[in-house]
């Protein structure tokens, strides 16, 4: 192995050294700071006199002429095997729960590969999670990116808990990847806890960057922990939730690396081709023709400022299939989970519900409480401004309409679970608060079938 | 024509410089290094050339050899295009699947076309003909849906010297010689190349005067396109950019559908590889895959690729354009194309203009929107291309550069709403924010082949659509009720025509295609109840009491209540229902305002 002895230059997570004939681009090397301190580095430019080094980890006490440097000839690979199952991992694919190195079945690339188009197969089997809100108005599929977009003291590793507990993704074989990027001790204890409180841990892969942990290192994070999902869905046929918290924290390791390097910012400082970067992570999710596993994902981000059009959450939400978006004000009225329905969305729904996969007045109910509780809350801010008194009887149905479907039907226990044929009867129950010629998006069969039974009871 | 150029001497991303040992083109293709990665120069000078890699350049070393290969980023062009997917430099992702397997690793460099597939060639020219560029020299019916038409190459002219007889001839079978007046032998295939960045040339372009009729109803009523024509759809993400493009694919009535990927997500594609072939074109019944071709560059494929994904898409559409065609090219994002030239941009520390995107973007996008038109072709023959571009503005704000610029050079503005995509109100296009300039060119038509009152039934709908939004302007202050009953009635028909015209439901299957015709009478129905209703209003009678007739909501659930095939008998059926129910509302009131007189004076 061919070693550097010295630099030229260390600039923040930067170190610049000779260029050489032998590096490769996207090289992972080996460095010794001067205390024969060992980090993992790798070529990110490569010209004829400099080639330039990202340091996933502190540059500090790193010094131009005692610092040393090792190539390795390949690219950055993690090795993998069935044995990752039920083990913790720091941020760069190192165990740290004491137990003995990986024996790897192959080495691969953490960048992985795009799956061809031609491969994929599209995502149509239902999850149920057990959540109205989730089941019934933005429901998962196996093989979806649905991330939680949350703001900070909201609920969503309860939420994220309580979906990796109760959701049906486990016909067969599962497993859950689990990643922190920058993540508190006691998030992370929380989610390893809760893991194994419900039996999961045993089943899980955990991958903890932790907010004291090295800010670049998170560059690596979800890309370890995506390269493990593959192997364990498309290698050995697992049905894998990956839960990746959280992105805001990743985002801002990339803005950091963006500005060290002096580039062009964009949208507050975040780089140009944050799209690209996000996309190579959340597009590592799916189904392939003719391979029994799947890679289903929830990433979860917080909104800076709760502003859901900040790039971190709008460049996410142009990448993956829906959103499940938080709102601090249900949280406020103690709504737990406090989803808001109307900027949430699962783009795969369409083809998960309905006859022959959940129930057939499915698609047609969902749009339905949309488009009500989406009038009932325009009726409630004209409430605010013109008074109650001023509402026709009609608006006021709609009030009621929003309150009992924001009691009644979003709000659940953290441990209650919910089937699908259940929810979707609260559904149309909350429903009979309006007047059944308000219904424009039912068929009168369904008015017919459920409608009125409902209103009846 | 393959030649050393040069070794690579800098690696940034998708960005490689090369000190130069040879004369080297601009835009010529390369191959970079012992992996083969396929790239293209975009700037070049004496010592030094800038490539642009359309693979991941991981792995790559300096001083690794690049190879020259004579001719710029070009597409094959011939039979197999159709109902198959290529990447953004026309590779065919089928056969890099069975070459690499289900993930894109690199390296794979298959020919485009299927090498090995018969085609029943019918030749329309022998041995003497004279021919020039753009004539017909073969038919071949690639699919039940389109018959391929061989043509003389844009450079090639001159007399037949030899020719074959019609026959089953493979795509690199030499169907004729021509000689041009020069001497020189011009072998012609049933393919040929073309540089992805040069237009195909044209004799004219001609005047825009047919719609491009795309099943939509708010776009075909009220903002159509036409034909030759090009339109935006801007929209956050969420609001349906994707979905209207599919239904686009899907529904549009042109000849051959060009759907370029570019940077989205890879399920999409999927989805339509999956979904489009059990779809049935409505006009003949076949699938309409047979009309499809398809261009994938995902949004983590390499994104040089994605900047060529959308001209490898119009030369492509160019061609069958060359063959008479009405084409329709749909692009899914063009912001993503637009980052993709930022990134590049960035990489090479190019002075960036607004938000970071160079100054050259507006220029960039209008090579691509010019491209689009209605022209006779070099072989005389009518044809068009149209270009619908979806674009993704960040935090779904219509100020930034890509959406900006984009305006200037289409002429249809389909604006997708937040609000309105929350609502489930899909298509979410905003009726106040769009617009079509191409109405004017296009009334003459939709008077001929839908009927004489087609535009001001059209106006009434946007009037009252406008008059609408301003009562509730007003009635958000005070609320509904203090309105005057006129206004609540205003108010009652926009509901109806919101709900029941303008919202289309593209997985219900009766909804999902709805005809000129059907939107025509939906409206026509809507004024017809207006009209009566106002009438009754002035005498009187309550909002209220008219909504809560059974018609009301039995026009509002006429869009996917009732099928194509059924229209005529039932809007001739609720015609007749709603001049019973208004005469039956109207007796009973006079019945009621005379009795109340009577009471008056007794
Ligand atoms: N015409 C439509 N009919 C029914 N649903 C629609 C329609 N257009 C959009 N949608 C809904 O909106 C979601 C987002 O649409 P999509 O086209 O993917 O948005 P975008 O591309 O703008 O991000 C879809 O998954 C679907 O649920
Ligand atoms: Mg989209």
């Amino acid at each position: 192995m061919l070693e550097y002895a010295g630099v030229k230059k260390i600039s923040g997570p930067l170190i610049f050294i000779e260029s050489l004939p032998e590096l490769l681009y996207g090289e992972v090397v080996e460095i010794f700071s001067p205390d024969g301190e060992e980090k993992l580095g790798k070529v990110i430019e490569l010209g004829d006199e400099l080639a330039v080094i990202q340091v996933f980890g502190e540059t500090g006490g790193l010094s131009p002429s005692r610092t040393r440097i090792r190539l390795s000839n390949d690219t950055f690979k993690i090795g993998v095997s069935r044995d990752v199952i039920g083990r913790i991992f720091n941020g760069m694919g190192r165990p740290i729960d004491g137990g003995p190195e990986i024996v790897a079945e192959e080495f691969l690339d953490v960048n992985g590969f795009a799956i061809n188009p031609v491969s994929r197969s599209y995502p149509r089997d239902f999850i149920q999670t057990g959540i109205s809100a989730i089941d019934v108005t933005m429901t998962v599929v196996r093989g979806q990116k649905l991330p939680i977009f949350s703001g900070s003291g909201l609920p969503h590793n309860e939420l994220a808990v309580q979906i990796a507990r109760q959701a049906k993704i486990y016909d067969r074989d599962f497993a859950i990847v689990f990643a922190a990027m920058g993540v508190k001790h006691d998030i992370a204890r929380y989610f390893i806890e809760s893991f194994e409180k419900s039996g999961a841990l045993r089943k899980s892969v955990v991958f903890l960057n932790l907010a004291n942990d090295p800010v670049i290192e998170r560059l690596i994070t979800p890309r370890c922990a995506l390269t493990i999902a593959e192997y364990l869905a498309f290698g050995m046929g697992m049905h894998v939730l990956v839960i990746l918290t959280d992105m805001t924290n990743y985002c801002e390791a990339l803005r950091e690396l963006s500005s060290r390097r002096g580039e062009i910012p964009g949208r507050k400082g975040y780089p140009g081709y944050m799209y690209s970067d996000l996309a190579s992570i959340y597009e590592r999710a799916g189904k392939i023709r003719d391979r029994d596993g799947s890679i289903t994902q929830i990433p979860i981000l917080s909104m800076p400022e709760d502003d859901i059009a900040h790039p971190i959450p709008d460049l996410t939400g142009y990448i993956t299939e829906g959103q499940i978006v938080l709102s601090r004000e249900l949280y406020r009225k103690g709504i737990y989970p406090p989803i808001n329905i109307l900027p949430s969305l699962s783009r795969l729904m369409k083809s998960g519900i309905g006859e022959g996969k959940t129930r057939k007045d499915h698609p047609h109910l969902s749009d339905q409480l949309y488009a009500a509780y989406s009038h009932a809350v325009w009726v409630r801010n004209l409430a605010a401004i013109v008074g109650e008194e001023e509402l026709s009887q009609k608006e006021r149905l709609y009030l009621k309409f929003a309150d009992s479907f924001e009691t009644r039907f979003m709000r659940q226990g953290f441990e209650e679970e919910r089937s699908i044929e259940e929810s979707l009867d609260i559904g149309w129950e909350v429903l009979t608060t309006l007047p059944e010629e308000e219904l424009h998006r039912v068929t009168m069969e369904e008015i017919e079938e459920f409608y009125r039974r409902f209103r009846r009871a | 024509m393959e030649r050393l150029i040069g070794y690579v001497k800098w690696i940034s991303g998708p960005v490689v410089k090369i000190k130069a040992t040879e004369d080297i083109r601009m835009l010529e293709m390369v191959k970079v290094g012992r992996l083969g990665l396929i790239g293209e120069v975009i700037s070049t000078s004496e010592s030094e050339a800038v490539i642009q890699v359309y693979e991941e350049t991981e792995g790559l070393r300096l001083q690794e050899e690049v190879i020259g290969m004579g001719r710029p980023l070009s597409v094959a062009l011939g039979p197999g295009l159709l109902g198959n997917i290529f990447d953004g430099i026309g590779r065919p992702l089928m056969d890099i699947k069975n070459e690499l397997g289900d993930f894109i690793l690199r390296g794979a460099n298959p020919f485009p076309l299927p090498l090995t597939k018969v085609w029943r060639v019918k030749m329309e020219i022998k041995k003497g003909d004279i021919v020039k560029p753009g004539d017909i020299l073969a038919r071949i019916r690639e699919t039940p849906l389109v018959e391929h038409r061989i043509m003389c190459p844009p450079d090639v002219s001159g007399t037949v010297i030899e020719a074959k007889e019609s026959g089953d001839y493979t795509v690199d079978t030499v169907i004729a010689k021509v000689k041009d007046d020069d001497g020189k032998m011009h072998e012609i295939k049933l393919f040929h190349y073309w540089p992805v960045r040069k237009p195909r040339p044209i004799l004219e372009r001609t005047p825009l005067e047919e719609p491009l009729l795309t099943g939509q109803r708010v776009l075909d009523l009220l903002f159509p396109m036409a034909k030759g024509g090009t339109a935006a759809i801007p929209g956050g993400f969420g609001t349906g950019k994707t979905v209207t493009q599919h239904q686009l694919a899907k529904w549009a009535d042109a000849d051959v559908i060009i759907y370029i990927g570019c940077g989205e997500r890879g399920n999409e594609m999927a989805e339509v590889l999956e979904d489009f072939p059990r779809l049935r074109d409505p006009k003949t019944g076949e699938s309409l895959m047979e009309r499809l071709i398809l261009i994938a560059n995902i949004s983590n494929m390499p994104v040089a690729a994605r900047e060529a994904s959308i001209f490898t898409g119009i030369t492509i559409g160019e061609y069958f354009r060359d063959m008479g065609y009405d084409v329709a090219i749909m692009a899914d994002s063009t912001s993503r194309w637009a980052e993709a030239l930022r990134e590049i941009a960035g990489r090479l520390e190019e002075m960036p203009a607004e938000e970071g995107f160079p100054a050259y973007l507006p220029t960039r996008l209008a090579e691509f929107y010019e491209r689009a038109g209605r022209v006779k072709t070099l072989g005389g023959r009518k044809g068009s291309i149209s270009i619908i571009g979806a674009v993704s503005p960040p935090g779904g704000d219509f100020s930034e550069p890509v959406t900006q610029h984009t305006r200037r050079f289409i002429r249809c503005f389909w604006a997708l709403d937040k609000e309105l995509a929350s609502a489930r109100h899909f298509p979410s296009v905003n009726w106040l924010n769009s617009y079509t300039e191409y109405f004017e060119d296009l009334k003459l038509w939709f008077k001929q082949n839908v009927a004489e009152d087609f535009q001001s039934l059209r106006n009434w709908t946007i009037n009252l659509l406008q008059e609408e939004s301003n009562l509730q302007r007003i009635a958000q202050l005070v609320g509904v009720g203090v309105l005057p009953e006129p206004q609540k009635l205003i108010l009652l028909v926009a509901k109806m025509i919101k709900e029941g015209f303008l919202r289309q439901n593209a997985y219900d299957p009766i909804d999902t295609y709805c005809s000129l015709r059907k939107g025509y009478l939906i409206l026509k129905l809507m004024r017809m109840y207006y009209e009566r209703a106002l009438s009754l209003i002035r005498e009187g009678m309550l909002t209220q009491k008219i909504e809560e007739l059974p018609i009301t909501s039995k026009i509002i659930r006429l869009s996917f209540s009732v099928p194509e095939t059924k229209i005529e008998d039932e809007f001739a059926f609720l015609a007749e229902e709603l001049d019973r129910e208004f005469r039956e509302l109207e007796a009973n009131y006079r019945k009621v305002l005379s009795y109340r007189r009577r009471e008056q004076f007794a």
